[in-house]
């Protein structure tokens, strides 16, 4: 390779930066001490009552759907149990975390519908543009249109407990215009849109026809129904191929026709920010089928001027107009806060629950850690013990090329520390005991980096190459067998990461991180200190304790001489 | 550590030499019959799996004093309960619930057990009305059917992955082949011996395991490479595929020695702390299944692979060939002045003679001692491309 003169100056110059910005970054979370897991620290558990009997696959299947929501990220490390025949109880890391309960109990059950009527069954035009709490938009071409405009107050705080309801405004959410109570068609009577198909929700043009011409009796139900004071929601029967009376947060009723669209079609969510708005959204995307259905929908709407619906566990969470056929992704928008929309958005991106839990049965508390607390600092000595002697060992055998050893060691740490405060900060990493004892145990795998490296440095020399030639020629090969190496190790991690649970995937990601911090340390650390030592003659010149003297090269002759060029 | 470091000296040479690949029957015999020990204990002594995978009973306590429901309590209880000598209740979880309670889970207990639990609760923190203050309940596997379910998936999916990486970075698909053979070698024993030690098995355990399966193949990788940047060129090498791949083995032993030295010596320690300093804990779980699989691990990458492998490689023409090179090589050997010509009529003279003539390496490979191509290193300056005369034949 023609390579290019090595700059170890620089590159080591770059490293020290790199690591104070990390650091820098670490000042600004403000939080020095690591997130610590459950085992070590305790946490919030959350005790979750299932409504009726459920059979236990359903609750089997709903901690999973759970474990998922709670561990979505992969490095939490919460625990979810089934107990008894009706219980699920998730641990979660960290002391106050009761924002979970809303993100874990969430049915998440959502359907699309049409709306027929809202508060009063007045023709359908006229609930056009009146409550547009969601909008839909393509990410590309329609994706701002009248997002902002069209924010009404369709909180998302009606979840919550009366107490903690926030003092919200429901900015633009105005009763219809138009005062006429009557029904402009009530005599048409065809029940157009009782036959659902397989999956339970009906054709779009059957859903239209529900939306114009709303049958009698359903309209009759609907003018009984009062919605509930408050912003508690509704109990209703949320069954897909039926029609459905509900309410939204601010007491809005409305009819609706069967599910056009069910939950099961979505293949993602996600909390953003959309473009031209600055309010927290939650963007919908769906598979193929779900997808063509959404666009024949919009279609639908934007011909017909009605409104369609997201339904949410029996509540409406908004209600919009679409202004064109929508060939791409859904957005909730509303007055959420960024947690609510995260939070929205996780319970939905892992689909629904087979069963719904008793909100009032929904209890909260704070747990102590389950390991005595001798077992953390008993982890720590034992690390600290063997790091100690890992050290003692390299010194000892690589003589002078050991301080590069702890150098390392000593940078390494200083990397994996910097980034568990920052994923603890960013991404809710906590570190348990198993973790803790998988960072230990990567120094091993750390070291042999070195290890490999100084061996070829001494193979070169043993052929009678000066330490500066040999580090070069060396750390071709070295870099080679490290780098294969390396990614069986990351496949390895990746793998832990990507199927397992809880506590695997904590370490597995332990395990990512260490080999990626002990490539970037190799790469831009080790190996320009190296190469910058073997311009002094300490090392160079084969002296006793360089390491790399005659006799500790088991060769007779003196070592090629190096000395400043 | 001079002496150390000779060795190193004389094995990267070749001058010292242990032979990792030969003697197959009795090294395979005798892995072979560790395996299956190991698979034997495994089968007939089984695992003592924890509660995270079995379910079981659930004691919450609560309306307890302020004084009681500390973390101290906790740990008492803990040592309590552990120490009560009912199996299931061997390591039992113990944590604080909210500012008044102590919740204790151990594996399914009958009703006997459960009494026993329930006097040693009461008789460390003080109870006025056992039937309100205590809830038992029985709970479910953490670690159920779904999640062993993912995790096997999980397995299958990395050793596809890595057998193609591997087979694919080293362009011979028979690494692959052999590197696995180690890695369920080193995860078959890890397992005997975690279930000869009774320890009992854990999420913490499990993910030691899995971590197992990296480190295994990591240390395989690194000893293949050496084998096949040695064997990459048996012709020029002028050696078997056998003797290529032990003298890599020998050169990469310091470093395995050192990198199993420095990779065994934290987990040692964090295995000595955690079963001298503390009961049962699931550092000691990780511990023990990561010393084992590590120490294993590095044992296997030089006694195991390597043979295993050049094994698989016997019968390759290209090794056979060197083979037969390298016989024929030592027989022409024994008696270096046997070959040198006498003179004949015909013999070239000079050394112009046959510029420009053909030479041997142009007339076919298979002969028993080649033609002096090789690489030269020497920068493209003409070399001469004929034996020298005294190798010559006629």
């Amino acid at each position: 390779m023609a390579n290019k003169k090595p700059r170890p100056g620089r590159t080591l110059t770059a490293f020290f930066l790199a690591l104070v910005v990390a650091y820098g970054l670490v000042a600004l979370g403000g939080k020095w001490k690591p997130e610590l897991g459950l085992d070590l620290q305790g946490g919030t558990r959350i005790t979750l009552i299932a409504s009726g009997h459920p059979s236990t696959e359903n609750l089997d299947e709903a901690r999973g759907i759970i474990d998922q929501r709670v561990n979505g990220s992969g490095v939490t490390e919460a625990s979810v149990t089934r107990q008894g025949s009706n219980l699920i109880v998730v641990e979660i890391p960290g002391k106050s975390r009761q924002d979970l309960v809303d993100t874990v109990a969430r049915q998440a059950q959502m359907r699309f519908r049409l709306v027929a009527c809202q508060d009063t069954c007045a023709s359908s035009a006229a609930g056009a543009g009146a409550a547009g709490g969601a909008t839909a938009g393509t990410g590309a071409t329609g994706g701002g249109t009248g997002i902002a405009g069209q924010r009404a107050g369709l909180g998302f705080d009606h979840k919550k407990p009366a107490a903690t309801k926030k003092a919200q405004t429901p900015a633009a959410s105005p009763t219809p215009v138009s005062g006429d109570t009557a029904a402009p068609s009530d005599a048409a009577s065809p029940t157009t849109s009782g036959e659902p198909d397989a999956k339970g929700d009906i054709s779009v043009d059957d859903a239209v026809k529900f939306m114009g011409n709303p049958p009698a009796d359903q309209v009759a139900k609907f003018d009984a129904f009062t919605c509930p004071t408050g912003s508690t929601a509704p109990v209703v029967v949320d069954n897909p191929s039926a029609p459905l009376i509900t309410c939204d947060a601010q007491g809005h009723k409305y009819l609706l026709s069967p599910a056009i669209i069910e939950g099961t079609e979505l293949s993602g969510a996600s909390a953003q920010v959309p473009q031209n708005s600055v309010q927290w959204a939650v963007s919908l995307s769906f598979h193929s089928a779900g997808r063509s259905a959404f666009a024949d929908a919009t279609d639908a709407v934007h011909q017909n001027g009605g409104l369609f619906a997201i339904v949410l566990d029996g509540q409406v969470i908004s209600a919009a107009t679409a202004e064109g056929r929508i060939n791409g992704d859904a957005q909730i928008t509303g007055n959420f806060t960024q947690d609510e929309a995260q939070s929205l958005a996780t319970s939905l991106k892992y689909g629904s629950l087979p069963i719904a839990f008793d909100k009032n049965g929904t209890s909260s508390e704070v747990i102590g850690p389950t390991l005595a607390g001798n077992q953390l600092n008993a982890g720590l000595l034992a690390g600290g013990l063997g790091i100690l002697l890992v050290m003692v060992y390299c010194l000892f055998y690589y003589r002078g090329l050991g301080i590069v050893v702890i150098s390392s060691l000593v940078f390494a740490a200083g990397w994996t520390y910097a980034m568990v405060l920052l994923l603890s900060k960013t991404a809710g990493f906590t570190l348990t005991l198993p973790g803790i004892a998988g960072l230990i145990i990567a120094v091993g795998i750390t070291a042999d980096s070195f290890i490999i490296f100084f061996e070829r440095i001494r193979d070169e020399m043993r052929e009678g190459r000066s330490m500066r030639v040999a580090v070069e020629t060396g750390w071709v090969r070295a870099k080679r067998t490290r780098i294969g190496a390396s990614f069986v190790s990351l496949f390895s991690a990746a793998i832990l990461y990507i199927f397992a649970t809880g506590v695997v995937k904590g370490f597995g990601f332990a395990l990512g991180l260490s080999t990626v911090i002990d490539l970037a340390v190799l790469f831009w650390f080790t190996k320009p200190l190296v190469s910058w030592f073997a311009r002094f003659h300490f090392f160079n010149g084969g002296g006793k304790l360089s390491g790399l003297s005659p006799e500790t090269l088991g060769i007779d002759a003196p070592v090629a001489a190096g000395g400043k060029a | 550590m001079g002496k150390f470091s000779r060795l190193g000296h004389e094995l990267s040479t070749g001058h010292k030499s242990y032979d990792f690949i030969g003697r197959r029957p009795f090294w395979y015999s005798l892995s072979g019959g560790i395996v299956l020990a190991a698979l034997l204990v495994v089968i007939f002594n089984g695992f003592n799996f924890g509660v995270e995978f079995t379910g079981g009973t659930e004691i919450q306590v609560s309306g307890l004093s302020s004084t009681d429901a500390g973390q101290g309590t906790a740990d008492t209880l803990r040592e309590k309960v552990a120490a009560t000598g009912i199996e299931a209740a061997a390591q039992p979880e113990v944590a604080t619930a909210g500012s008044n309670g102590v919740t204790i889970t151990v594996k399914e207990l009958t009703e006997s057990e459960q009494a026993k639990v329930t006097d040693v609760i009461e008789s460390v923190v003080t109870i006025d009305n056992p039937k309100d203050q205590l809830t038992v309940s029985s709970i479910g596997a953490s670690w159920g059917q779904q999640v062993a379910r993912r995790a096997l998936i999980g397995v299958g999916v990395f050793l596809v992955i890595v057998m193609l990486f591997i087979g694919m970075y080293f362009r011979e698909w028979k690494m692959s082949i052999a590197a696995l053979c180690a890695l369920i070698h080193d995860v078959l024993i890890t397992m005997g011996i975690y279930s000869l030690s009774g320890f009992s098995v854990t999420p913490a355990a499990v993910t030691g395991l899995l971590a197992i399966l990296g480190f295994s193949l990591y240390d395989t990788v690194v000893v293949f490479d050496k084998v096949r940047e040695n064997t990459h060129d048996l012709r020029a090498s002028k050696t078997t595929y056998a003797k290529a791949a032990n003298l890599a083995v020998n050169q990469t032993l310091v470093r395995s020695i050192n990198t199993g030295i420095v990779a065994l010596i934290p987990i040692g320690a964090i295995l000595a702390v955690s079963m001298i300093q503390l009961g049962a804990s699931t550092l000691k779980d990780l511990a023990l299944a990561q010393f084992v699989g590590m120490a294993v691990g590095v044992f296997s990458s030089v006694w195991v692979a390597p043979r295993i492998l050049v094994h698989l490689k016997s019968n390759e023409s290209e090794v056979v060939l060197a083979e037969r090179r390298a016989k024929a090589k030592a027989k022409a050997n024994v008696d270096p002045y046997a070959n040198v010509p006498s003179f004949a009529e015909d013999m070239p003279l000079g050394e112009g003679a046959e510029l420009g003539v053909p030479t041997d390496a142009e007339q076919g490979p298979a002969r028993a001692r080649g033609p002096v191509v090789r690489d030269s290193r020497a920068a493209g300056r003409p070399q001469p491309s004929r034996e020298p005369r005294s190798k010559r034949t006629k």
